[in-house]
């Protein structure tokens, strides 16, 4: 007897067991369930949930083996056993095995980690209530590690995930009835329940931390500085990089959202696999756009000094605000979460301006941590079913105006 | 005068088995059978019992909630047994056919000469008023309640679907005089839809108003058709024929008798050669299903319908009492390894995640009954738009209906559409959810709590 006839006898001979839907989610992970339509449609598309979620992490995996060299690539540097990779994606300085195996085996717990507490938390919440176990936090699970610093320890990125997905989705129902995006969730509540590890200059490179306290300690070593290019904007320093190096991802930040070419890349994928809407990424970038035309207008204009604290932040050009920080990574793949995004097609353009207009709007003016792009998805998560509310009534209006006409 | 009606947003389902341009007489049915659920929301009345002789369009039942609406015997014979379920529920008349057919006579039938009242009641006591459908709702038409305008479309995009300009050759004058009969119970137009370039005989009546439709399925919907040329507004309502039913209205009204002879195709990837019959509506599928179609003990799913509306029979079933055609497609009831993650070639699909079927746009695929997965909450957005082309928002009315809030399904406009009109979503849905089943409980509940 194969495997797969085993696999049915058991699940047969368990039917109204309560902890079938354990058994269930990875039996239908290894094998598409035998189901069949009733009346209705008599066949259907190839595609379910499952593939959907894994066509996202596929479009993510580039930033996590990336983040993987980034990591070793920039504790390297700074401890002077790299040498500086600028200008060429394929620079042999970057993608080493050295480079490689540290930021790996600082990752990969990361990942695991989140994957087993959030998984564990989806599989007894299925069994209480009696549902299958949604697909909902393979996508969270793999951007929760992507969007944090790498340093992070993980007994407080698993106490952030119990409370994202527990109090983000569980309460609200499950997967595809949260209003918040779960990632962002987990995000903001590592952000505001543990500051110093997810803000600052000391978190964003590996050891950075670790050596300061050695520094602190009394021993003779060179600080690492694990300032982010937006910190250093924010002081009103020079960012310090290439723009090209910005692009290419060679730059401190959280561990998958330095690379914007690759974020680049798995945003066409997912745009081309119809899995992701390019409404959203567009009408985002075009809202990040305008705003950063805005505040160089301001700058232009002579409204505001060199000694204004918004000055550096202010002062950057346009352009170069798509390219650092999280705004490319969280409008790809953040904004873009279908649950907590706009529905309809009209409300997504404006949705997603708003996202890309709020978040470089939170960027400068924030004077606690330099970055936007977590609290502007956040709050639009919020807004959008209001959107959509006046959408849909757009829709009702025509309706009763027709009748009108007839009527009258 | 004619219209372009040109529909954007669908898909054509393109699957083997496409029923070759023959057709043959079937093997004439022993046993008849009506089914009162294929007449939704009606509570049968029964008129004869077990053991009453009838002849072809004799009334067998009628409508409780209104007693004129008759529905008649298929053939002439005896009604050998009338089954049962919960409550008493009656599931199916059962006639066994005479050897020799005697048809209850009608009469000619002047049409030019009638009022309107005399049509309808013409059209009620000879049992061809079922084929008379109404939105809002989609059930068999009040005839107290006259409608704006009549629809018909002649245009079949379903997947498989039975080509009308083939099975209406030759009918002219008894499609024409249905029209007539029709065109006289309303105020407004009778709209009638064909292929643009198709070679319909509906395309040379007189009467109507006439409409090219092009596009991928579902332009042949008589929903998009209505969506697009004269919607149905709150208090109003329009009648829809199937125009293989016009047919039998025709020959009633020019004959006096009720012929309920209709072409029916056989389709699907099952079926050894796919070709069209001739036979009766409530027709035993066997005598149809074996002849060069399937072999006796195979593993397929028979549909009375198309792969997307129909209704799944038993080999021993029967053909329902609006379909023209019979799907036979293979049971989908097996697991397949890592099916969720591998490149599928052999499928189709509307996205492009590791489903390659976007490369093959003119490939003829062999489903089966597999759902490709499991029952899901709605997740994703922005699918279900790209294949449904009315003015509607499909999702918002899905999810008004689930949770019962009426005056929001009335106004994203549940009187427009029919579960028929859903069944693309439902096909391309992600989560599986069974939107035709959740359009058809909405419209229920409306027509129960709003009338």
């Amino acid at each position: 007897m194969g495997l797969k006839e085993s696999l049915h006898n058991f699940k047969e001979k368990n039917k109204d067991k309560k902890w079938l839907p354990a058994f269930s989610a990875i039996h239908t992970f290894l094998y598409l369930p035998n189901e069949t339509t009733h009346n209705g449609t008599h066949i259907k598309v190839a595609d379910d949930l499952k593939r959907t979620m894994n066509t996202v992490i596929m479009a993510m995996v580039p930033c996590l083996i990336f983040g993987m060299f980034n990591a070793g690539y920039q504790h390297n540097i700074q401890v002077g056993e790299a040498q500086a990779a600028a200008g060429s994606f394929f620079s042999s300085e970057f993608w080493t095995m050295a480079n490689f195996m540290i930021g790996f085996w600082k990752i990969l717990p990361l990942v695991i980690v989140s994957y087993g507490v959030g998984l564990g938390i989806e599989f007894i919440f299925a069994i209480i209530k009696g549902h299958e176990v949604e697909e909902g936090y393979l996508v969270t699970g793999m951007l929760v590690p992507l969007i944090v610093p790498v340093d992070i320890p993980l007994w407080m990125l698993a106490v952030a995930v119990i409370f994202g997905v527990v109090i983000g989705k569980e309460v609200f129902g499950g997967t595809g009835m949260n209003i918040l995006n779960p990632a962002l969730t987990i995000r903001a509540f590592l952000f505001f329940a543990y500051p110093t590890w997810m803000s600052g200059d000391k978190v964003w490179v590996e050891g950075a931390v670790e050596r300061t306290n050695e520094i602190v300690g009394g021993a003779n070593l060179d600080a690492i500085s694990g300032e982010t290019i937006l910190g250093s904007l924010a002081q009103g320093k020079e960012a310090g990089y290439e723009v090209m190096d910005m692009f290419l991802g060679f730059i401190p930040g959280s561990i998958g959202e330095t690379s914007t070419l690759l974020i680049l890349l798995g945003g066409l994928f997912l745009v081309f696999a119809k899995i992701g809407s390019w409404r959203i990424m567009l009408s985002s970038a075009l809202g990040a756009i305008v705003m950063g035309l805005i505040f160089n207008q301001v700058v232009d204009s002579g409204w505001i000094t060199e000694s204004s604290k918004f000055y550096g932040l202010m002062s950057t050009t346009w352009w170069h605000h798509l390219l650092i920080g999280g705004f490319a990574f969280g409008t790809v793949f953040m904004a873009t979460d279908p649950v907590t995004a706009s529905q309809t097609n009209k409300g997504k353009w404006i949705y997603g301006f708003l996202v890309g207009f709020i978040s470089i709007l939170i960027r400068v003016f924030n004077p606690a941590y330099p970055e936007g792009v977590m609290l502007a998805i956040l709050l639009m998560n919020v807004f959008a079913p209001t959107i959509d509310h006046y959408v849909v009534q757009g829709n009702v209006k025509q309706r009763m105006k027709r009748l009108k006409a007839k009527t009258a | 005068m004619s219209n372009d009606i040109r529909i954007k947003k669908g898909l054509d389902i393109k699957l083997k088995g496409e029923a070759e341009k023959t057709s043959e007489k079937a093997i004439v049915s022993n046993f008849y059978t009506l089914r009162p659920e294929d007449f939704h929301g009606v509570i049968p009345k029964l008129i004869s019992k077990v053991g009453t002789k009838v002849k072809a369009g004799e009334p067998v039942f009628f409508d409780k909630s209104n007693e004129t609406i008759k529905f008649t015997s298929p053939v002439s014979g005896e009604v050998l047994e009338i089954s049962r379920g919960e409550k008493r529920k009656i599931l199916a008349i059962k006639i066994q056919a005479d050897k020799e057919q005697t048809y209850q006579d009608y009469g000619k039938f002047d049409v030019n000469a009638a009022d309107s009242e005399a049509i309808k009641s013409h059209l009620l006591a000879s049992g061809c008023w079922p084929f008379v459908k109404q939105r809002p709702y989609d059930v068999i038409a009040n005839p107290d309640k006259a409608p704006k305008a009549i629809f018909i479309s002649g245009y079949a995009s379903a997947p498989l679907a039975a080509d009308l300009d083939f099975t209406l050759q030759g009918k002219e004058a008894e499609l024409q005089e249905a029209i007539t009969a029709l065109g006289k119970l309303t105020e407004g137009k009778v709209h009638v839809s064909v292929g643009k370039n198709g070679t319909s005989p509906l395309a040379g009546l007189t009467g109507v108003t006439l409409h090219n439709v092009s596009g991928p399925h579902p332009s042949g919907n008589v929903g998009t058709q209505i969506n697009k040329i004269d919607p149905v507004n709150k208090g109003e309502v329009v009648w829809t024929v199937n125009p293989q039913d016009l047919v039998i209205i025709g020959e009633l009204l020019l004959t006096g008798k009720f012929n309920a002879e209709r072409i029916v195709a056989l389709v699907g990837s099952s079926v050894e050669k796919p070709r069209y019959f001739v036979t009766k509506i409530g027709s035993e599928v066997a005598t149809i299903v074996y002849d060069k179609g399937i072999a006796k003990d195979s593993h397929d799913r028979i549909i009375s319908g198309n792969v997307l509306s129909g209704k799944q029979i038993k080999p021993d079933g029967h053909l329902d009492y609006y379909s023209n055609v019979i799907s036979i497609i293979p049971e989908g009831d097996d697991y397949e390894f890592f099916g969720w993650n591998k490149p599928i070639f052999n499928k189709i699909s509307t996205s492009r995640a590791f489903t390659f079927s976007w490369l093959t746009p003119k490939k003829a695929y062999d489903l089966n009954t597999n759902t490709n997965g499991e029952h899901r909450a709605f997740v994703t957005t922005g699918t279900y738009e790209e294949v449904f082309p009315l003015d509607i928002y499909p999702m918002q009315v899905l999810k008004a209906c689930l949770y019962k809030d009426l005056d929001e399904m009335e106004a994203l406009g549940m009187y427009e559409v029919a579960p028929e009109d859903f069944a693309l979503t439902e096909f391309v849905c992600v989560s599986k959810q069974p939107h035709q089943k959740i359009i058809r409980e909405g419209l229920d509940l409306m027509l129960k709590e709003i009338g």
